[in-house]
């Protein structure tokens, strides 16, 4: 950090002089006179301080991931690399400052380089995801058997080596708990959205929409505090414990249906969205021949809307799947097979945050089974998103 | 087939009957959804409001030289080896003095008297006294913090019952703690402090706070805004205006509405392997914090901003090429200021989400129990480096203390932040209302 100082200091102080130089310098050149200039001068003068300030700092940026390389050569010799970048921009800009020199479309490159720079940031993104994950992946599989993460029944770490690692327990937990959510939150999520665009009166759509999108903007540790404060202790005192089914108030049934709360939202505002876009004249078709409301909703509207419906509930899933803090208040650490919904079981987001906090070693697979779970994770959301596009796409109905 | 067609035969009565059904179900669902929403915020308020009201004790609490200040001439060395052990006898003096004075007759220990007051008390009284040497000698009244427990009391959390089960507590003390309420000595207020001190260690949720969470969470914000809003603007105007159709912003496309629907934890690795193991930035910093979450805002400020560059007319475009501007100027001195406030918009919503996020944060060690202000900048962490938690986190690690007091707290941290997100998105529909333009 501090051998950073000084470079910026000078990039700063010659972007600053270099805006006037060229400002006084573009109307030196034109004799006084700005008509015979082909750029005007604020121009030159905007080129000057791009052409000054872009090149260092992206080295400055390169440097950055190369942090540690670099420190061991020597700073001082960045320090100059990058000061001599500045000054040559500067320089060049300036000496290159005559009448007939096209400086907007000179600066507008640069602002073009810094554009597409930009949106390729989301692709970095995206390596960095899959190559941070991958890397680490296979030092894990190196001290541990494939074979055994991803089809052994028993999870059970132990930071003194010997664990068992096992993939199975988590995903089954992960995909109960998800399944129970869904099945609370698709039908809900799916008849609000067909009563809030089919029957609702304007006024009150105005009401329930917003009431209902305010769930979605509600943080999921929120619902994490009220799984453990409130769903847990309810469901274990007046259903679990009556009903001899467990005495644990993080459950299955607590995660999964706090969960289903938050994905009411997410369901039904793309459903309605979806059957919003159904044509009406196909409805006015309908009702022609004689079917009731709710006749065309189950025979017309439904079946035309229903890829995108799927579309919705595969992405609701693929957010189930991927959602934490609900999990980590919710549903407990205790990684088990079991089809005893009141029963504490773990995910693989739990999994994942257990074995990453605290002390951590990365030369250990019991840290490094994070990465690999948090590979499988991003393999099957991604495939759910990208299997949920598919079929909006393959199976949409045109109307225009 | 005689019957009349004003008479509702048996077939139409049932398609009726399924057609009522069918609304039923459709406003039982909206109900249920509606009804869901009240639980949740009223478990949460119902939780939460009391962690904003604190139990204090008025004491007039006298200093002995002999005890605090072994010297005798305000030597701070000297005065400093004094820890909150030698404090804390002198606190359950003053109470003990205000107890007799009162008339209030008891027989309880010194210890049971002792864990009235909290032991965050003592602390309090030394750094004042520290803080000003004079006070030695002198009897000087202090609000000194009510120990949980007795807090609990009178918040309706600890009852007589619960008390006589709990090892911290005993109904005798609890009886003690209303005669002293009922003189007026023992007030149960609102406590600014919770907004302002840091947290507090597992005996003391009486004294802990979210002064250090919201620092936290206010430089990540920062972090994000500087970073996420010219790097999304900028990505948007390329591949809204300028970016040619072919593979390769195709890939960048799909990238973007992919990457909006990478579970969050995710981040949270790529932050870890990345800006921590290989770039080696400082661990529960808010830089990382706000590296992380910008990667995670982009995408919605993308996919907003493009709406908002998408909604301005073409004719606008065309009328500043008419007149000579280049295409780059016609988008920053036309296109863009005519779409800021929808960009506003998305980067106010984008930010409420980044203010909520919980999981990645996690990950990169903002769990650590934090008691130092975090400073913006030093030279050896640089720029938002040093340790600090967030709000959300704060809240997950409140709910990981046993000390049921600590529920309390989690559910106030949680009322401040979705007030917070409260006011930013009340800003956003404002903005959006105010200066969404229909052309």
């Amino acid at each position: 950090m501090q051998s950073l100082t000084l470079p910026l200091l000078v990039i700063l102080g010659l972007t600053i002089t270099g805006y006037f130089l060229a400002k006084t310098r573009a109307l030196q050149v034109a004799g006084g006179d700005i008509r015979k200039l082909v750029s005007l001068p604020k121009q030159h003068a905007l080129n000057t301080v791009l052409a000054t300030a872009i090149p260092p700092l992206a080295a400055i940026v390169l440097f950055s991931l190369y942090r540690r390389l670099a420190e061991a050569e020597g700073s001082w010799l960045f320090t100059l690399v990058v000061i001599a970048l500045a000054v040559t921009g500067f320089a060049l800009s300036l000496i290159g400052i005559k009448t007939e020199t096209r400086a907007r479309t000179f600066a507008e490159r640069w602002i073009m380089g810094l554009l597409i720079f930009a949106s390729t940031i989301a692709i970095l993104t995206t390596v960095g995801i899959v190559f941070s994950m991958l890397f680490e992946t296979f030092n894990f599989f190196e001290q541990y058997d494939w074979r055994n993460f991803f089809f052994s029944t028993n999870w059970s770490p132990n930071f003194r080596g010997n664990s068992d690692l096992g993939i199975l327990p988590l995903l089954w937990g992960t995909l109960y708990i998800s399944f129970i959510a869904l099945t609370f939150a698709v039908p809900i999520g799916l008849f609000a959205a067909i009563y809030l665009s089919e029957y609702a009166s304007s006024r009150m759509r105005s009401v329930a929409k917003p009431a209902i999108e305010i769930l979605a903007g509600i943080p999921t540790i929120v619902y994490g505090l009220f799984a453990l404060v409130t769903v847990g202790p309810f469901l274990r005192d007046y259903f679990a414990s009556p009903m001899g089914l467990g005495q644990s108030a993080s459950s299955v049934m607590t995660a999964g249906l706090v969960m289903g709360i938050m994905l009411i939202p997410f369901v039904s505002s793309l459903s309605d969205d979806i059957i919003n876009a159904v044509p009406q004249a196909m409805r006015d078709g309908s009702f022609g021949l004689g079917a009731t409301k709710s006749e065309t909703i189950r025979q017309v509207v439904i079946p035309a809307a229903l890829p995108g419906i799927v579309g919705a509930i595969l992405l609701a899933a693929s957010r189930a799947i991927g959602e934490t803090m609900i999990v980590v208040l919710g549903a407990g650490a205790a990684a088990r097979l079991s089809l005893n919904p009141f029963e504490a079981m773990t995910t693989v987001t739990v999994k994942i945050v257990s074995q990453l906090t605290g002390d951590t070693d990365f030369a250990s697979p019991e840290t490094l089974v994070a990465f690999a779970l948090g590979l499988t994770l991003f393999v099957i959301t991604l495939g759910l998103n990208v299997f949920a596009l598919f079929i909006v796409r393959k199976y949409r109905e045109q109307y225009e | 087939m005689s019957t009349s067609l004003l008479k509702t035969d048996a077939r139409t009565k049932k398609r009726n009957a399924a057609e009522a059904r069918f609304k039923a179900y459709g406003l039982g669902a909206i109900i249920v959804a509606m009804f869901a929403l009240v639980i949740l915020l009223t478990s949460v308020l119902g939780n939460g409001l009391s962690s904003f009201k604190q139990t204090f004790i008025a004491l007039e609490v006298e200093l002995p030289e002999d005890k605090l200040d072994k010297s005798g001439v305000r030597d701070l060395a000297v005065m400093s080896k004094v820890t909150t052990i030698g404090y804390a006898p002198i606190l359950r003096n003053a109470l003990l003095a205000t107890l007799a004075e009162q008339g209030i007759e008891t027989e309880l220990s010194n210890k049971e008297i002792s864990n009235m007051i909290s032991k965050e008390a003592a602390a309090t009284v030394r750094n004042r006294v520290l803080g000003n040497p004079d006070l030695v000698g002198q009897t000087v009244r202090f609000d000194v913090l009510a120990s949980g427990r007795i807090d609990g009391f009178f918040k309706g959390r600890v009852t007589m019952e619960s008390a006589a089960l709990d090892n911290n507590t005993s109904p005798e003390a609890l009886e003690i703690a209303q005669a002293l309420a009922d003189a007026g000595i023992m007030q149960t207020k609102f406590n600014w402090n919770f907004f302002v001190w840091p947290d507090a260690s597992d005996q003391r949720p009486e004294a802990a706070g979210i002064g250090v969470a919201i620092l936290g969470s206010l430089y990540m914000m920062l972090v994000v805004l500087c970073l996420a809003l010219p790097i999304g603007v900028a990505s948007s105007i390329y591949l809204e205006e300028f970016a040619p159709k072919n593979r390769w912003t195709d890939i960048i496309e799909v990238n973007i509405s992919n990457l909006a629907a990478v579970p969050s934890i995710v981040f949270g690795i790529l932050g870890l392997a990345i800006f921590i193991n290989f770039m080696e930035f400082n661990q529960s910093s808010p830089l990382v914090g706000g590296l992380v979450l910008t990667l995670m805002t982009l995408p919605t400020i993308i996919i907003s901003t493009r709406a908002a560059l998408k909604s301005v007319p073409p004719s606008i475009r065309d009328a500043a090429l008419g007149v000579g501007a280049s295409k780059m100027q016609s988008v920053f001195h036309h296109v863009l200021p005519l779409a800021a406030p929808g960009i506003l918009t998305g980067t106010i919503i984008g930010l409420a989400q980044a203010l909520g996020e919980t999981a990645p944060l996690l990950l990169i060690g903002m769990v650590a129990f934090v008691r130092e202000y975090p400073a913006a900048f030093t030279p050896e962490s640089g720029l938002f480096g040093e340790a600090s938690t967030a709000l959300p986190v704060q809240v997950y690690n409140w709910t990981q203390r046993a000390d049921p007091g600590f529920v309390e707290r989690a559910s106030g941290a949680i009322i401040t932040l979705l007030v917070f997100l409260l006011i930013m998105n009340a800003v956003a529909i404002y903005l959006r209302r105010r200066f969404e333009r229909r052309w």
